[in-house]
C-alpha cells in the first residue's frame, strides 16, 4: 500500500454502509408515502406514520448522508493532504460503532423512543454514542490534517472542518436533556427557548450535513472527474466564510409567526436572504469551472451529476430564503410545499453529489472503470425524473392546500373545512408515491452498478 | 501574520470556524435564553397534571407532532379556523415544545375542551369511522394498553411541577376513579373501545385524551370567564330564512359536513345532544340557537361563527327546525 490510500478499506466500508442505509431509508419513505394514501397500512404501532417518519428522516440523514460524508471525507483527506489517515484503527472502530449505532437508532425510533425534536429525536444514550462517533471522526480529520504533506489546505478541507465543528456545537447544545430513565428524557429548555434552540439546530443540521460536506465533495470531485481546475479560489474564500457565518443566524425562519419574539424572526429572515449570495458563490464557481468545456457533460458521465446537483442546490437556496418571507411563509408554512423543498435538496442535490462521488471513489479504489456507464446514465435519469415529479407535484399541492386553508366567503367565514383540504391532496399524494418508486428504481440501479464496480477481482488464471 | 496563513494551519482554522459560528449562535440563541420575552409565565396557565404528563409522553412517543402543529399563528384565517393565536406563556411548561412543523392534520393548540372526551375515544382508535376522508393512523392499540405509571413520579420531579409524592398518587387515583366510574360522561364509548380486562384500569388512551383536553384549555377558559356568559349576537334576533325550503336544504349539507359527526344522523344525538327535538339544552329560540352554534358552549360544543359565518349558521338553524318537526313525529 502506498501513502494516501491507507484508508481505502474504510472508505469502501462507509460507502457500502451508506448504500445500505439509503435503501432502508427509502423503503421506509415509500411506506410513509403509501400510508398517506392508504391509512390502513398503519397496522402496527412500530409502523405507524408518526414513528416511521422519524425512522425515514434519521435513517437518511444520519445513516445515509453521514456515512457518505465519512466515506468521502476519509478519501478526500488522504488525497488532499498526501498523507495516510492518521489513525486507521480508530476509523475502523468508528465504522463498526457507526453501523451498530444506526441500527440501534432505527430500532429505538421504531419502538417510539424519541425526544420529538426534529432530526434530534434520538434518546440520550444514543446522543452520547453520536458524540463519541463524532469525536472519533474529528480526531482523524484533525490528526491527518496536522500530518499533511501538502502546504495549503484545499477548499474542500475548509468545508470539512466547518462541518466537524458546526455539527459538534449544534448537536450537543440542542440535545441537552435530563434523563428520566434509559429510554426517556426531557429537554433542558422549555417552551419558546426550546423551539428556538431546536430550529437553530435544525437549520444548521441542514447546513452542516446537507450543505458544507456536500460542497466539499463538489469542490473536490468535480475538478477531479473533469480534470478542470475550480474557477476561482478567491470567490470560494468569500463564499466559504460568509456562508459559515450566515447559517447560524437563520433558524428562526422555521418559526415565523409563532410565539418566538419577533426580532429573532426578523433577524432570521434577513440572514436567510443574505445566504443567497454565498450559496450562489459556489453555484457560479461550479458553472464557470465548466465554461468553455461544456462538452464534458457528454464526454464524462459524472459531470452531469455535479452540474444538476449544484443547479438544484442553487434553486434550493433561492427557494429557501423566498419561503422565509413573511407573506410566503404565511401561505406555505406547514403545507406540502415544504416537503417539496426538502426533497429537491435531498434527492436533487445531496444524493446526486454523493452518488457521483461514490462512483468516482469506488472506481479508483477498485482500480477499474465503473461497471457500466449506461447504467450510471439510467440511474441519473431515473433519480432526476423521480425527483422532479416528486417536488413539482408537491409544490402544486402546496399551492392548492395553502389556497384552501386561506379561502374565505364574502362574509369572512372559511370556505373549506380542514378535511376538504385533506381530500384534495389524495391525487397529489398518489403521484408522489409513484415518483418515489421511480426514484427508488434509480437508486437500485446505482446500488447494483456500484457493487459490480467494487466486487473483488476474479483471481487471474 | 498574513491572513492567508490560516489555510495552512488546521487548528487555527478550526478555532476561527468556531468563532465564526458562535456569533450568530450567541445573538439569536444564547442571549435570548435569558430574556424575559422567551420565558413569560402567566398565572392563567397551569402545569400539566401527572396524568397529562403521561398523556403528553404518549403523544411524543407516537410522533403526533409529525402531523399536527400546536401553534396558531396570528393570521386571520388561522384564528378563524382554530381559535385565538398562541401566546408564548402557553408553552411555559413544555419540555420539549411541541409546536410542530407540518399540518397533515389540523392544528391542535386549541383542541382542549373543544369536543367532549367521547369524541376522542371514538376518533383516536378509528378516525375513518368518523371521517372517511381522513388519513390519520387508527391508534387502536392505545386503548388496549394499560398505562405504565412506574416512572410518573420521576417524570414530574424532573419537570419540576412541584407536586409531592402524595399529590402524584392522589392525582393518579382520582383520575382512575373518574374515567372508570359509571358516572363518567363518556363511559359508554370508552367501554366500547377498551377491552373488558382494562376497563377498570387507566389505559394509554385515557391519558392521551386527558392531555388533549388540556392543550390550550387554560387560556380558553380564562377568556371565556372574562367574556361572561356566551353572548354571540346576530344582527337579527330572528332567523331570516325561517321556513325557507331552499335554505333548509343547504343547511342540511352544512349539517352533514360539520354537525352530524357529533349530533348524529338527522340530529338523532351522539356525543352531542339530540337535536331532533324541541327541547334544546341551551334554549330553543332563534337567538339561543344562534348563540350556541356561533359561540359554542362549555362541555364540547365548538364555536362555528368564524368557520361558517352568520349566513350559513342561520341556514343550519333552518334545517334544525325541520329536524325538530320530524323528531317530534
Ligand atoms: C423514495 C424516495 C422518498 C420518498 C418516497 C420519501 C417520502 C417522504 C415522506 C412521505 C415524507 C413525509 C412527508 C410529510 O410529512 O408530508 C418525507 C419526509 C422527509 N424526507 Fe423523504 N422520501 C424520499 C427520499 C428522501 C431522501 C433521499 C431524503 C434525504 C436524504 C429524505 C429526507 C426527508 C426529510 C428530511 C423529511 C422531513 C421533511 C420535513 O420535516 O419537513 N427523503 N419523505
Ligand atoms: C440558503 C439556504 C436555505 C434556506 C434559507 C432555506 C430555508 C428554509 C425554510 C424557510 C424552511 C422552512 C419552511 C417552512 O417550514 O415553512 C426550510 C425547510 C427545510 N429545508 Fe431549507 N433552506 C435552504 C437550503 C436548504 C438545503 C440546501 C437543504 C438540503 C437538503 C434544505 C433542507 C430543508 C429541510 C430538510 C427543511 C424542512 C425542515 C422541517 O420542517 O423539518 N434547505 N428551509
Amino acid at each position: 500500500m502506498t501513502n494516501g490510500d491507507r484508508g481505502n478499506g474504510i472508505v469502501m466500508g462507509f460507502t457500502l454502509s451508506a448504500i445500505f442505509w439509503l435503501i432502508v431509508g427509502l423503503l421506509v419513505g415509500l411506506w410513509l408515502a403509501a400510508e398517506m394514501v392508504f391509512p390502513a397500512l398503519n397496522f402496527a404501532p412500530w409502523l405507524a406514520f408518526g414513528r416511521l417518519r422519524v425512522v425515514h428522516t434519521n435513517g437518511l440523514t444520519y445513516g445515509f448522508a453521514v456515512a457518505g460524508i465519512f466515506a468521502c471525507s476519509f478519501y478526500m483527506l488522504e488525497k488532499l493532504t498526501r498523507a495516510p489517515l492518521a489513525f486507521p484503527a480508530l476509523a475502523r472502530l468508528q465504522l463498526w460503532l457507526f453501523n451498530i449505532a444506526i441500527a440501534l437508532a432505527a430500532l429505538s425510533l421504531f419502538a417510539g423512543m424519541n425526544t420529538s425534536k426534529e432530526y434530534a429525536e434520538l434518546e440520550w444514550p444514543l446522543d452520547i454514542v453520536v458524540v463519541v462517533l463524532w469525536v472519533m471522526f474529528a480526531v482523524n480529520v484533525m490528526g491527518t490534517l496536522i500530518r499533511r504533506r501538502e502546504k495549503q489546505m484545499y477548499i474542500s478541507l475548509w468545508f470539512l472542518i466547518a462541518c466537524v465543528v458546526t455539527v459538534a456545537v449544534v448537536y450537543i447544545l440542542n440535545n441537552l436533556e435530563v434523563p428520566v430513565n434509559l429510554t426517556k428524557s426531557y429537554s433542558a429548555y422549555a417552551g419558546v427557548n426550546d423551539a428556538n434552540v431546536q430550529w437553530w439546530f435544525g437549520h444548521n443540521a441542514v447546513g452542516a450535513v446537507f450543505t458544507f460536506p456536500i460542497l466539499a465533495m463538489f469542490y473536490y470531485f468535480l475538478p477531479r472527474s473533469t480534470g478542470l481546475p475550480i474557477y476561482s479560489h478567491r470567490l470560494s474564500i468569500i463564499a466559504f466564510w460568509s456562508l459559515v457565518f450566515g447559517y447560524l443566524w437563520t433558524g428562526a425562519h422555521h418559526l415565523m409567526f409563532t410565539p418566538l419574539p419577533e426580532w429573532i424572526q426578523t433577524v432570521g429572515l434577513a440572514f436567510s436572504i443574505f445566504l443567497i449570495a454565498p450559496s450562489w458563490g459556489s453555484v457560479v464557481n461550479g458553472y464557470y469551472t465548466l465554461s468553455g468545456n461544456w462538452d464534458k457533460m457528454k464526454s464524462n458521465y459524472l459531470t452531469k451529476f455535479f452540474v444538476f446537483g449544484i443547479t438544484f442546490y442553487g434553486l434550493q437556496t433561492v427557494q429557501g430564503p423566498t419561503q422565509a418571507l413573511r407573506t410566503l411563509t404565511s401561505y406555505f408554512h406547514y403545507t406540502e410545499w415544504v416537503i417539496g423543498h426538502v426533497h429537491m435538496g435531498t434527492m436533487g442535490w445531496v444524493t446526486m453529489i454523493i452518488s457521483a462521488s461514490m462512483y468516482f471513489m469506488t472506481a479508483k479504489i477498485a482500480g477499474r472503470e465503473v461497471h457500466s456507464e449506461k447504467l450510471a446514465n439510467l440511474h441519473f435519469w431515473l433519480i432526476l425524473l423521480g425527483q422532479l415529479l416528486f417536488t413539482v407535484t408537491l409544490w402544486i399541492a402546496g399551492i392548492v392546500q395553502g389556497a384552501m386553508w386561506k379561502a374565505v366567503n364574502p362574509d369572512g367565514s372559511l370556505m373549506y373545512s380542514f378535511l376538504d383540504g385533506v381530500a384534495a391532496m389524495y391525487p397529489f399524494w398518489e403521484i408522489r408515491l409513484f415518483a418515489g418508486f421511480l426514484y427508488f428504481a434509480g437508486i437500485a440501479v446505482f446500488a447494483y452498478n456500484l457493487l459490480m464496480t467494487a466486487r473483488p477481482r476474479p483471481l487471474a488464471t | 501574520m498574513d491572513a492567508s496563513r490560516i489555510y495552512e494551519r488546521p487548528i487555527l482554522f478550526a478555532i476561527a470556524a468556531v468563532a465564526v459560528v458562535s456569533v450568530g449562535t450567541l445573538v439569536t440563541t444564547f442571549i435570548p435564553l435569558f430574556m424575559p420575552s422567551t420565558q413569560p409565565v402567566s398565572p392563567l396557565v397551569k402545569p400539566y397534571t401527572a396524568i397529562e404528563v403521561e398523556g403528553r409522553d404518549i403523544y411524543i412517543r407516537e410522533g403526533c407532532n409529525n402531523c399536527h402543529t400546536q401553534t396558531v399563528r396570528p393570521l386571520r384565517t388561522e384564528v378563524a379556523r382554530y381559535g385565538d393565536y398562541s401566546k408564548p406563556e402557553e408553552s411555559a411548561y413544555d419540555r420539549p415544545f411541541l409546536w410542530g412543523s407540518r399540518r397533515t392534520g389540523p392544528d391542535l393548540a386549541r383542541i382542549g375542551g373543544k369536543y367532549p372526551d367521547a369524541w376522542h375515544y371514538r376518533h383516536t382508535p378509528n378516525p375513518q369511522s368518523m371521517f372517511s376522508q381522513s388519513n390519520m393512523p387508527p391508534y387502536a392499540w392505545l386503548a388496549e394498553t394499560k398505562l405504565d405509571t412506574s416512572y410518573t413520579l420521576r417524570k414530574v420531579k424532573v419537570l419540576g411541577y412541584g407536586y409531592d409524592d402524595a399529590e402524584v398518587a392522589r392525582q393518579l387515583s382520582a383520575f382512575r376513579r373518574t374515567v372508570t366510574g359509571p358516572e363518567y360522561a363518556s363511559a359508554q364509548i370508552r367501554s366500547q373501545v377498551t377491552p373488558a380486562a382494562l376497563r377498570g384500569e387507566v389505559t394509554e388512551l385515557d391519558a392521551l385524551v386527558a392531555y388533549l383536553q388540556k392543550v390550550g384549555r387554560d387560556l380558553k377558559e380564562a377568556q371565556r370567564a372574562a367574556a361572561g356568559p356566551a353572548t354571540a349576537q346576530a344582527a337579527e334576533e330572528r332567523n331570516p330564512y325561517a321556513g325557507n325550503r331552499a335554505a333548509a336544504e343547504e343547511g342540511e349539507k352544512i349539517f352533514e359536513g360539520n354537525c352530524k359527526v357529533c349530533h348524529g344522523e338527522k340530529g338523532a344525538g351522539g356525543f352531542g345532544p339530540k337535536l331532533a327535538t324541541t327541547k334544546h339544552k341551551f334554549g330553543g329560540t332563534d337567538a339561543d340557537l344562534f348563540t350556541t352554534v356561533s359561540g359554542g358552549r362549555p362541555g364540547g360544543m365548538p364555536s362555528f361563527l368564524q368557520k361558517l359565518g352568520k349566513d350559513r349558521i342561520w341556514k343550519v338553524i333552518t334545517y334544525i327546525r325541520v329536524l325538530e318537526r320530524e323528531g317530534g313525529k
